[in-house]
């Protein structure tokens, strides 16, 4: 156990560092000088030359980047924004905690309503219950999510004037937003979940359970459900890529004043720094989550712990 | 009888109804595609002054939008843009997850730990993120953000064609062809690839609509397509500026854009029953 913790907390940092290094080299990447985007072309040369020593520019590359990461450890200076003149720390210290509230409400609901469904369909196979959630989530694999929100926001918000389509006030601002969210995330939870309690079922120790005289419920109960706490920790883990790339749109649509709403305004804005930062931040919260949840795994599953021992995944 | 693979394949495709229906919505929406000039009523960024924002009627079926446009004329012209969405996006995709797989999974060693660590780290970051990056350095427009969903969806077709190549290269045709003498770059193409070709079919399919669904939500968010173009995620973001004076805007593309993605779905699903049936989950 111990070792696997080290080993998957060595990669993690690893991952972590490479993906820093990929966005301080983004800005070498950019067309066009940082220096002469923010001073303009009018400025003598002598000025900029001043500024690029000033900012660190003039020195080698790998300098650079160790007082670039430097200044973030040590004290979240991610640099000043380019438009609004103010620390991209500031900008985005409000928005942090919004962005993991909406995404992990989204979460919470996706798994509170999807993993039960899948669940029965999985044990009701072939059922007309399982066929109906199984067509019903396959027609809602092939709507955007970003249309799911649209039509939400045309039906409630504007039809029926019942919720709130824009903004983060009140608690109430978040109702659409999470089901658009749910709505695009529960089609490939509940598929997950189906397929892998599938193989749950067909495990030998269930096979077991049933030929020491246990009835359904209690097998169903005792020993699938409890790997089910397994899988809605793995669900968890493989879903936050997706999930955090959904809050990015619905927070631009909906207006809520999180992450994602930075980075779209940002990107057209062309305030480089903030983009940077908000890359940079993002992947760290993935990667970090990622690793939390291969850890609860590896508590929960024995099995998993073992065979990861390898390094094989 | 002397059966083509092609013609076992028609043959059986004849019968399974996903295949026949995806095939179906797809053909009819490549026929308006190709059709467009003759099909739409008016051009697609031809100005009505005097009829801006109209509710669909007989004049314009689907209504217009802020500039008088007639928005079923756009509706059409859009289906050239998520066709040429689909395959030049998928086409890249396909190219990088070939290449890279294929040297991943022929030479092994560092190469292989090298190339699927960056398959990995282009993993773990949201998509999404990594497509906005992209775009931010390349900046906006239809073609870079092809690009930019390409480099974040090209791992999945690196993973798999790694595993063939490597499943396929000890086997003993390979080592009759290294045998005589051939090269590493004619042992790939011209013994492995062919054989990966059957999975690469049922890939492509499969990756269609989520490459459709991931490019057009990029012009969705401004990033895309840029106006005038009739792209349906372009089209879409402009209703949200109208959700409470022009529902329809925000109604008509995104019912194309839906039959669309699942006539994708279909289409991959079937396709992938046909060639591949293993390949089929639960």
């Amino acid at each position: 156990m111990f070792s696997y913790i080290i080993k998957r907390l060595t990669q993690g940092l690893f991952l972590v560092f490479s993906v820093s290094v990929l966005v301080f080299a983004m800005l070498y990447m950019m067309p066009g000088d940082p220096i002469d985007q923010m001073m303009g072309w009018k400025v003598s040369q002598e000025k900029k030359d001043e500024m690029r020593h000033f900012y660190g520019f003039d020195l080698p590359m790998h300098e650079q980047y160790i007082n670039w990461a430097a200044k973030i450890v040590k004290s979240g200076d991610f640099g000043l924004s380019i438009r609004t003149k103010l620390p991209v720390l500031d900008l985005m210290k409000a928005r942090i905690p919004i962005t993991l509230k909406f995404t992990g409400l989204t979460l919470l609901f996706d798994i509170l309503i999807a993993v039960p469904l899948g669940l029965v369909c999985a044990y009701k196979k072939d059922s007309p219950f399982d066929r109906a959630v199984v067509g019903v989530s396959l027609f809602f694999t092939a709507i955007p999510q970003f249309w799911t929100a649209v039509l939400l926001i045309l039906l409630f918000g504007v039809t029926w004037k019942i919720l709130p389509l824009h903004g983060y006030e009140t608690p109430l601002h978040l109702v659409l937003p999470v089901a658009a969210g749910v709505l695009g995330s529960f089609a490939s939870t509940i598929r997950m979940t189906k397929s892998e309690v599938l193989d749950v079922i067909k495990e030998k120790y269930v096979l077991t359970a049933y030929a020491k005289g246990l009835g359904k419920t209690a097998v169903l109960i005792k020993h699938v459900l409890r790997n089910a706490l397994i899988l809605v920790t793995v669900l968890v883990s493989l879903s936050i890529p997706w999930l955090i790339s959904g809050a990015v749109i619905l927070e631009h649509i909906f207006g809520i004043p999180g992450m994602g709403g930075l980075i779209v305004n940002s990107i057209i804005m062309q305030d480089f720094a903030v983009v940077q930062a908000c890359v940079l931040v993002i992947s760290l919260l993935t990667v970090s989550f990622n690793l939390l949840c291969d850890f609860l795994i590896g508590i929960l599953d024995p099995r998993i712990s073992i065979a990861l021992k390898g390094g094989e995944r | 009888m002397n059966e083509t693979p092609f013609m076992e394949f028609l043959i059986s495709a004849r019968r399974n109804a996903n295949f026949l229906v995806g095939a179906f919505i797809i053909a009819s929406v490549v026929f308006v595609a190709v059709l467009a000039p003759v099909l739409a009523p008016y051009g697609y960024d031809e100005p009505h002054k005097a009829d801006r924002l109209q509710p669909p009627s007989a004049k314009y079926p689907f209504g217009t939008d802020d500039f008088g446009r007639d928005m079923l004329s756009k509706v059409i012209y859009g289906a050239r843009i998520t066709l040429q969405i689909a395959l030049i996006g998928t086409f890249i995709q396909m190219f990088l997850g070939v290449t890279i797989g294929m040297l991943s999974g022929y030479f092994g060693g560092l190469v292989d730990k090298v190339l699927m660590y960056i398959a990995d780290l282009a993993w773990c970051i949201p998509g999404i993120i990594l497509a906005l990056a992209v775009v931010t350095l390349l900046g906006k427009g239809l073609n870079n953000s092809i690009i930019a969903i390409s480099l974040v969806n090209w791992t999945q077709f690196a993973r798999i064609v790694r595993a063939k190549t490597m499943a396929i290269k000890n086997q003993a045709f390979i080592e009759t062809g290294i045998a005589f003498g051939e090269k590493a770059p004619t042992i790939m193409l011209r013994y492995i690839f062919p054989n990966i070709v059957p999975a690469l079919i049922v890939m492509i399919s499969l990756q269609l609509p989520s490459t459709v669904i991931s490019t057009t939500a990029l012009s969705f968010l401004g990033l895309g397509s840029q106006p005038p173009s009739p792209d349906w995620g372009l089209a879409l973001s402009n209703g949200m500026k109208y959700v409470s004076r022009g529902q329809w805007l925000s109604i008509f593309p995104g019912i194309a854009l839906v039959y669309t993605v699942f006539g994708f779905n279909l289409l991959g699903e079937g396709v992938r029953d046909l060639i591949d049936p293993r390949m089929k989950s639960h």
